[in-house]
């Protein structure tokens, strides 16, 4: 990006500056792939030492020895770590399974109805879902304890809604109307009306319409929203730590407590943090795509 | 209004009604709960509460905690932000002009957003360990090894810059994001706006100068919004890397430890509610800012 790159014309014969020009061109994306090229090297760093670590026997703890491959390969470490979360990782998907197919359906009824089917204050009300996209949920946090455990006493069911499965699901479900409906909505807007508006000549109602024109070209959008919500589900802290207890403890709380406990050993802390990466790597790697769209409709419309 | 109108978006109406009510409750209903609890004097889990106003509010900042958090908050805010949108902008600027093997770079600067922020600080407690010297473990003794002893440093246990250090892993898990952003930034600036701009006879740095980068304003806009409510949010990756210790405490942890430590609900309502002021004061104004772009 140097100044003096277009030179006056007639400064010199064309040829030359042609070729200037081409071997300029070659240099800088030489430079721009070398810079990326080094970048992906750090990058890869943490999983470089998350690799190595969790195939290494206690025996080559020392700190020498830190980013040395293993000189022994061991599947102990994975063995334990496996033991240890394997509970957290079974209620990680009794919760993230449901969430996110309870998510993707309310998303895609609010986005049709909000997108094509249209009732006064509509707009208003996109906006206030919208909000709720952002707000921080520590401030929700403490009076949806509450609601939770009266929930609870009502019901008569303990360890349901607050210590449970049931009442983190219902948790991520509303906290993520807001991001679903934008997705699904964004997504419904590029159905032209005229299909819609067919189908409501020919006397389709408004669930007919929905069943029979829109749900077949929902695809992407449905794919989106779980990928999205899934990952979401999976990776979730804070409500986890707030609303589950040891039963329902899902994979990162209990990635947490293994990993802060000063008795457990690096290799077993960096083979479950593996383990409980790998379903959420799995969705990327496979469905890239997908995921990156939901982070595009994570930003509105930049 | 005919009977026929209502007719045609009533059922629209209700399908949405659920939702309507779920948000309505558990958003704005939970947050002006959250408000009112923070106005008692229900400083234990029994006691009834009575109203007292701004007193939690303003009685939070005697506390030496607080100012340590919210000072945390500020530094790990600024290096966080700063940091990915810089990193981010820049691998973006480095692949907008296509390059070999761009779908593998995207997607390597992109996986560490498919990790949780627990997975992340596990890793990277081990990579910021405080051991200097013999007992140097993680990015220490790789800078033992390089030779470069003297910039061994203490990362987030460094009394004054930790929370800078801090700012590392979350800088590593989103500037894949920002990149994203910003690179379809730059493809978004149409290409014949470029060439006319070199046939007039800019410069390629002109044409950055002039065309590019005020197209690119929206774009970060954006992702500064982003960067910045999930860094006032920070809580899972600081206490998966150092747990509840005060010399990385943030008001979100702060928050936790109200009420889970001490038992004390309206102080960390108190918190909260600072927490929904601080992210509110920026995002309502971009919500009502890409709303009317999106109307225009």
């Amino acid at each position: 990006m140097a100044a003096e790159v277009v030179q006056a014309p007639g400064s010199r014969d064309a040829g030359d500056r042609g070729a200037q020009a081409v071997r300029r061109a070659r240099w800088t994306r030489g430079v721009r792939l070398a810079v990326l090229a080094a970048f992906v090297l750090v990058f890869l760093i943490p999983v470089y030492v998350l690799l190595v670590t969790s195939f290494k026997p206690l025996t080559e703890a020392d700190p020498s020895r830190a980013w040395a491959l293993p000189e022994v390969w061991t599947f102990e470490p994975w063995r334990v770590a496996w033991e240890k979360l394997a509970p957290g990782i079974w209620n990680s998907v009794l919760l993230a399974v449901p969430g996110a197919l309870i998510s993707a359906a309310l998303g895609s009824m609010n986005g049709y109805v909000l997108s094509k089917w249209r009732f006064p204050g509509a707009d208003l009300v996109f906006t206030l879902f919208l909000f709720g996209m952002f707000i921080p949920y520590q401030g929700v946090m403490i009076p949806l304890v509450q609601l939770l455990v009266s929930l609870n006493e009502l019901t008569g069911l303990n360890g349901v809604f607050y210590g449970g499965i049931p009442g983190l699901v219902l948790a991520h479900v509303v906290y993520g109307i807001p991001i679903c409906t934008l997705i699904f909505r964004n997504y419904y807007v590029t159905v032209p009306d005229e299909i819609i508006e067919a189908a409501r000549v020919d006397g389709a109602g408004m669930l007919r319409t929905y069943r029979s024109v829109v749900l077949p070209v929902s695809g992407p959008a449905f794919a989106v929203v779980i990928i999205w919500q899934f990952t979401a589900l999976w990776n979730d802290f804070l409500f986890a730590v707030f609303l589950t207890g040891p039963q329902s403890w899902p994979t990162t709380v209990m990635l947490n407590n293994i990993a802060g406990a000063q008795t457990v050993p690096y290799s077993q802390q960096m083979a479950a943090a593996l383990l409980a990466s790998i379903p959420t790597m799995v969705v990327y790697v496979v469905l890239g795509r997908f995921f990156m769209r939901g982070l595009m409709a994570g930003a509105l419309k930049g | 209004m005919s009977v026929t109108r209502v007719r045609r978006w009533l059922p629209g109406l209700l399908l949405v009604a659920p939702s309507i009510v779920a948000i309505a409750v558990f958003v704005y209903g939970m947050l002006g709960w959250n408000f009112r609890l923070a106005m008692t004097d229900k400083h234990d889990e029994i006691s009834e509460g009575g109203f007292v106003g701004l007193e939690n509010f303003i009685g939070i900042w005697d506390q030496q905690r607080w100012h340590l958090s919210v000072n945390h908050a500020i530094v790990f805010t600024a290096v966080f932000v700063g940091g990915a949108l810089v990193l981010g902008w820049l691998l973006a600027f480095l692949m907008e002009k296509g390059i070999r093997g761009e779908g593998t770079f995207r997607a390597i600067y992109l996986f560490p957003m498919a990790i949780s922020f627990v997975a992340t600080g596990v890793v990277w407690r081990w990579l910021m360990n405080s051991g200097t010297g013999e007992r140097a473990v993680g990015l220490n003794r790789l800078l033992d090894g390089l030779g470069l002893e003297s910039l061994q440093w203490q990362w987030f246990r460094d009394p004054d810059w930790g929370m800078a250090a801090m700012a590392v892993p979350a800088i590593w898990q989103m500037s894949g994001y920002v990149m994203a952003l910003f690179l379809a930034g730059f493809r978004g600036v149409p290409e014949d706006l470029r060439e006319a701009a070199r046939v007039d006879g800019c410069t390629e740095w002109k044409v950055y100068r002039h065309i590019v980068l005020p197209m690119l304003r929206p774009v970060t806009l954006s992702a500064l919004i982003i960067l910045g409510h999930i860094s006032l949010k920070a809580f899972d990756l600081i206490v998966a890397v150092s747990g509840k210790q005060i010399i990385t405490d943030v008001p979100a942890v702060f928050m936790w430890v109200a009420v889970f430590d001490s038992h004390d609900p309206a102080k960390g309502a108190t918190i909260a509610a600072y927490i929904v002021i601080a992210v509110s004061i920026f995002v309502i104004p971009y919500l009502i800012w890409s709303l009317r772009k999106e109307r225009r």
